[in-house]
């Protein structure tokens, strides 16, 4: 790979990116508020919090090079991931203090004071992990502010559960139990709320919290590879908002072999494939994940029905031999490259391709 | 004198007492070491797919309780959860809570016929009689929930079919001790076994790469110390509201695999008690729902975790009632491919215990 | 007795007795075989928490192993097209009459015993290895790989396993100064060589039970892996030869355990008053349920490990234990 260029397009990268995250922060912050509003009692779960956080933090583990430059799109992403596992982190804490409140009625008092030991490292945990987000230090101040009061005043609701649980008796038990099942019932409504503005308000309005992860996979792959390998590129809203690229039948090894293997992507497993026969064409559906950076795709090849033909991604992913052959079994996909295509389930005297649309069963006897 | 030697085929299968199912395996052996071994599967495919495009939604239900038999429950919730996906329905509280509750029991006792079945595979008799007894416990439960024993069918697009009779949540919850129980003494019966150890450490080692790279998920990726569950990382249902561990092993071997599936055992009773305590005492089990359930068209690809890996489901609509093109990810089917290679070079009295810690359902494998 | 019937002139009436007399011991150990499976079954449902046999003959299932035979009796006698015919049909029989000739030299009480010769604990494993070539042959004869892969592992097992159980049972030899098994009885009047010879008695178990292709060691018949080893062609009465066979040596076995390490027929302290035969079949009990125990909790030994075990942990202590014995019985004795 060009290092310059690669350094150069980064940059691009970081500028845009930080446009972005402008924009999600204030989506980011409305959320924050509606949820520290909803659970009051404490219980903020952080993809209400941040329904983004979860698939839309850039890479944990840069690639070398990314930290030389100041407020980079990663930085500023890492600093966002962090304060949402600081989130994470606080509403653990407190489960385990509701824990600790429970037990400690129950239980001897040395349990719970064994889980009060643990659930005050866990405040401790998360603090310094506040502090390095503090340290990470990006122009997002105003969002962590936010998150920041959140977690305080869970941290004083949690000191009060324990307090409570110190107490150890029945009551506290009781009380307890209702405010977990609050909490519970008030983060289902916090859901709730979201999932309706999700899917209400921010449908027609085309902004997606994957697109981030969208532009970046087709700036790369532009750059790289040009703009003709990408025949489209969207948000699939139907999937849990993945983002998917179509390809040309020519381009799919190549993209493919570089979704695996560029540095920023690094789409190391293989979690599906498997073909489909829409009538108009054949079409070959691969979902890749990324477990170094923790980012979903999906790639599509549109293929011609009558000599559906594509390249074998085994060479890339030795994951893809199975399915493969599945594939080529039930709908006649040939893999160009596959190192032993068979007609897996059906064996090779079984006469047509069950999946494909046109399929007429066929029997000797009959 | 040279004496000649040659090398044996032997085929393991499609019907052998270790290899769950019918699935055959064509082994090349040069004495008891193995040369080659070739997979042969499709015994048992029964086309759900291609019977699916002819069904509405619901009534394809009940074939997903033919695929992974162990673990009816979550391959009932993978379609249910495209659905809703696809439909954007909500599911209520209380068919969330029962959901999940059917769910772990099912991992539970998934987990528990593994280990009973594969002790059996390994020589040992009786825990193969421990796990069914306690096996039994959580099928009565689940029988009592939907009416069902093995396959289920339980689970609707938008809820459940049924409510939790009286009582239901108390038996669970008492449940939950005894199993402890129990498996404190599957530990001290098989875990801490010479033998056993013996026969199940270092072998059918693969290291995290490689199964990364054959796509292996589930117990069978984070024996290699890749701390990936779909329930923690890609949160579906109501798992963010507990409080549980990935259990993770570094080694890679059969060793490893069986302290995570046992190790999850645990983990999932953590859930089950959490899911009893924050059980909603009222409420509908199903949300709201079109009469007729049609999905919008376009594409969905969900994943969640099933007791042997993720399980997937990809549908593709036309607007119809019946999906245009429905796809299972299947775990068993892949996870099976990295077999050939960990039994290349192996003693043939290993292939059983490999095969066996790989976990497999033919019923899945075949579809 | 016996030694007078041994000595005395040929005649019909000699014969008609000795046949009545093996045809007793026949009975006694077709008896033992009968309720000994059954309670094999029974132990083990026991200790699985189920109930094992409970229909045929009462509630105690007391008829059970009888109607399991007499299935087996009628059963069609299949022969694979391509087996070797002659060596499968007589494989069986091979198998089954070495284990019925070592219970000559075992001496039940001191009145209750058959030949009483100088080397009979010689005899009894020179004998029994006989079985070895019966099942080899059968699991070649059935021209089954699963069956030949059986023969081969029971044929390098039993021959591995001698070893260790020859040398073993050597320290006991050493101490009684006999092979002859009446006068190793003798030998332990005061004091059972399993507290004299702990280490020989644990090497002289594992050996035993390996030889008895049972569990952990029963990787010939390995039934999750190899189907059922070297008998998975044979059904019917030549399959219940195999399987008459291995407890016709469990018999043997366990007898043999008592009379070497746990005193034969001597009682336990004051407890002189219980008779002889009693004081033997309660520790041959002991022994047989030890064995059924064992079967009920382990997982199977691996090949290459149980050949190892042999060659590297048994052999080498029991050639302690000898040297040890020798060393102890030439200063204290």
């Amino acid at each position: 790979m060009d290092e310059e260029k690669d350094l150069a397009q980064r940059k691009k990268e970081a500028a845009e990116r930080a446009k972005q995250l402008a924009r999600e922060r204030l989506a980011a912050k409305q959320a924050a508020e509606q949820a520290k509003q909803a659970a009051e009692t404490g219980d903020a779960r952080s993809d209400d919090l941040n329904p983004s956080s979860d698939v839309s933090d850039g890479p944990a583990n840069e690639a070398p090079g990314g930290a030389a430059q100041p407020p980079s799109a990663e930085d500023i992403a890492s600093a966002k991931k962090r304060v949402a596992e600081e989130v994470r982190a606080k509403a653990a804490e407190l489960r385990r203090q509701r824990e600790a409140a429970e037990s400690g009625a129950e239980d001897d008092l040395e349990l719970a004071k064994k889980k009060a030991a643990a659930a005050a490292k866990a405040r401790a945990a998360a603090l310094a992990k506040q502090k390095a987000a503090e340290a990470a230090g990006s122009d997002d101040e105003l969002a962590k502010q936010k998150a920041k009061a959140a977690a305080a005043a869970k941290a004083r609701a949690a000191a009060l559960a324990k307090q409570q649980g110190d107490a150890a008796d029945d009551e506290a038990k009781q009380k307890a139990i209702a405010a977990a099942k609050a909490k519970a019932a008030a983060a289902a409504r916090a859901k709730a709320a979201a999932a309706g503005e999700d899917g209400g308000a921010a449908k027609p309005s085309a902004s997606s919290p994957n697109d981030p992860l969208l532009q970046k996979y087709v700036r790369i792959i532009e750059e790289h590879l040009g703009p003709d390998v990408l025949e489209d590129a969207y948000i699939n809203r139907l999937a849990k908002d993945v983002p998917t690229l179509v390809v040309p039948k020519e381009a799919y090894y190549k993209v493919a072999e570089f979704l695996k293997y560029n540095e920023q992507l690094r789409f190391d497993y293989l979690s599906e494939l498997h073909g489909t026969d829409f009538q108009t064409h054949m079409e070959v559906y691969v979902h890749l994940y990324s477990y170094p950076n923790r980012q979903p795709v999906a790639l599509k090849v549109k293929i011609e029905r009558d000599n559906p033909e594509v390249d074998s991604l085994v060479p890339l992913w030795p994951g893809a031999n199975w399915p493969e052959c599945e594939a080529y079994d039930l709908l006649g996909i040939r893999f160009r490259g596959h190192p032993n295509l068979i007609r897996i389930f059906l064996g090779e005297h079984w006469v047509g391709h069950p999946l494909r649309k046109d399929y007429e069963p066929y029997d000797a006897e009959v | 004198m040279m004496l000649r030697t040659e090398e044996m085929i032997l085929n393991v299968g499609p019907q052998h007492p270790s290899t769950h199912g019918v699935f055959r395996l064509i082994l090349k052996i040069d004495g008891e070491i193995i040369q080659e071994a070739t997979p042969v599967i499709g015994y048992l495919h029964r086309g759900t797919e291609k019977i699916a495009e002819g069904l509405q939604y619901t009534q394809i239900i009940p074939y997903t309780d033919r695929m992974d038999y162990l673990s009816a429950m979550t391959n009932n919730y993978v379609l249910c959860h495209a659905v809703e996906t696809m439909m954007g329905i909500e599911v209520p509280e209380r068919a969330e809570y029962l959901r999940v509750l059917a769910m772990e029991l099912g991992r539970i006792a998934s987990h528990l016929v593994w280990w009973g079945t594969y002790l059996l595979d390994l020589g040992a008799t009786s825990p193969f009689l421990y796990a069914f007894r306690e096996r039994e416990m959580i099928i009565n439960l689940l029988n009592e929930l939907s009416g069902a024993r093995l396959t289920f069918n339980y689970m609707r697009i938008g809820g459940v079919k049924w409510d939790a009779p009286d009582g239901w949540i108390d038996k669970v919850k008492q449940f939950v001790p005894y199993m402890r129980e129990k498996l404190h003494g599957y530990h001290e019966l098989v875990t801490g076994n010479e033998i056993f150890r013996q026969r199940v450490t270092g072998v059918g080692r693969y290291t995290k790469e490689e199964a990364i790279s054959y796509s292996l998920s589930g117990v069978n990726l984070r024996s290699t110390g890749v701390k990936w569950d779909l329930r923690k990382d890609e949160p579906y249902s109501i798992y963010d509201r507990f409080d549980f561990d990935v259990p993770v092993r570094d080694g890679g071997d059969c060793l490893a695999r069986y302290e995570c599936r046992m190790a999850e055992i645990e983990q999932s009773l953590r859930i089950i008690e959490q899911a009893c305590e924050q059980f909603p005492p009222e409420g509908p089990i199903m949300g709201k729902v079109p009469r007729i359930i049609k999905a919008p068209p376009g594409e969905t690809f969900v994943r969640i975790e099933a007791p042997r890996g993720e399980i997937g489901c990809y549908i593709a609509s036309d607007g119809k009632k019946e999906p245009y093109r429905l796809k299972f990810r299947r775990p068993s089917f892949y996870n099976l491919q990295i077999l050939p290679k960990l039994l290349k070079g192996q003693n043939l009295a290993n292939v059983i215990a490999i095969l066996g810690s790989i976990d497999i359902v033919l019923g899945e494998v075949d579809g | 007795m016996m030694e007078q019937w041994l000595e005395s002139t040929p005649s019909w009436s000699n014969i008609a007795l000795f046949f009545g007399l093996g045809a007793l011991l026949l009975a006694v150990v077709l008896a033992f075989v009968t309720y000994g499976i059954l309670a094999e079954r029974k132990v083990m449902g026991f200790m699985q928490g189920r109930i094992g046999p409970n229909q045929v003959g009462g509630r105690f299932g007391l008829l059970q192993t009888v109607a399991d035979v007499l299935k087996l009796l009628l059963k069609e006698d299949t022969i694979p097209k391509a087996a070797d015919r002659p060596l499968y049909v007589l494989a069986p029989i091979i198998a089954f009459t070495p284990s019925f000739m070592v219970l000559a030299v075992l001496p039940f009480t001191d009145s209750f015993r058959f030949a009483d010769i100088g080397v009979g604990l010689l005899y009894y494993i020179a004998v029994s290895g006989l079985t070895t070539i019966g099942v080899v042959a059968g699991g070649w004869a059935s021209n089954n790989k699963y069956a030949l892969l059986g023969g081969m592992r029971a044929a390098a097992q039993m021959i591995s396993y001698e070893i260790p159980l020859v040398m073993s049972a050597l320290g006991v030899v050493l101490l009684a100064g006999s092979m002859n098994l009446v006068d190793i009885v003798a030998a332990q009047k005061d004091v059972w060589f399993i507290f004299a010879q702990p280490l020989a008695f644990l090497i002289f178990l594992i050996a035993a039970v390996a030889e008895l292709n049972r569990t952990p060691f029963d990787l010939p018949e390995a039934e999750s892996e190899l189907v059922a080893g070297f008998h998975v062609e044979y059904s019917g009465f030549r399959w219940a030869f195999f399987m008459l066979a291995e407890y016709v040596y469990l018999f043997a076995m366990a007898a043999l355990v008592t009379i070497l390490f746990l005193g034969g027929w001597h009682p336990v302290a004051f407890l002189g008053w219980i008779p002889g035969a009693v004081w033997f079949a309660l520790k041959f009990c002991a022994v047989v349920f030890v064995l059924i125990w064992f079967r009920a909790t382990f997982p199977r030994v691996r090949a290459d490990q149980l050949m190892e075990f042999a060659w590297k942990v048994l052999l080498p202590l029991s050639l302690v234990n000898i040297v040890l014995t020798a060393v102890v019985k030439a200063w204290f004795f």
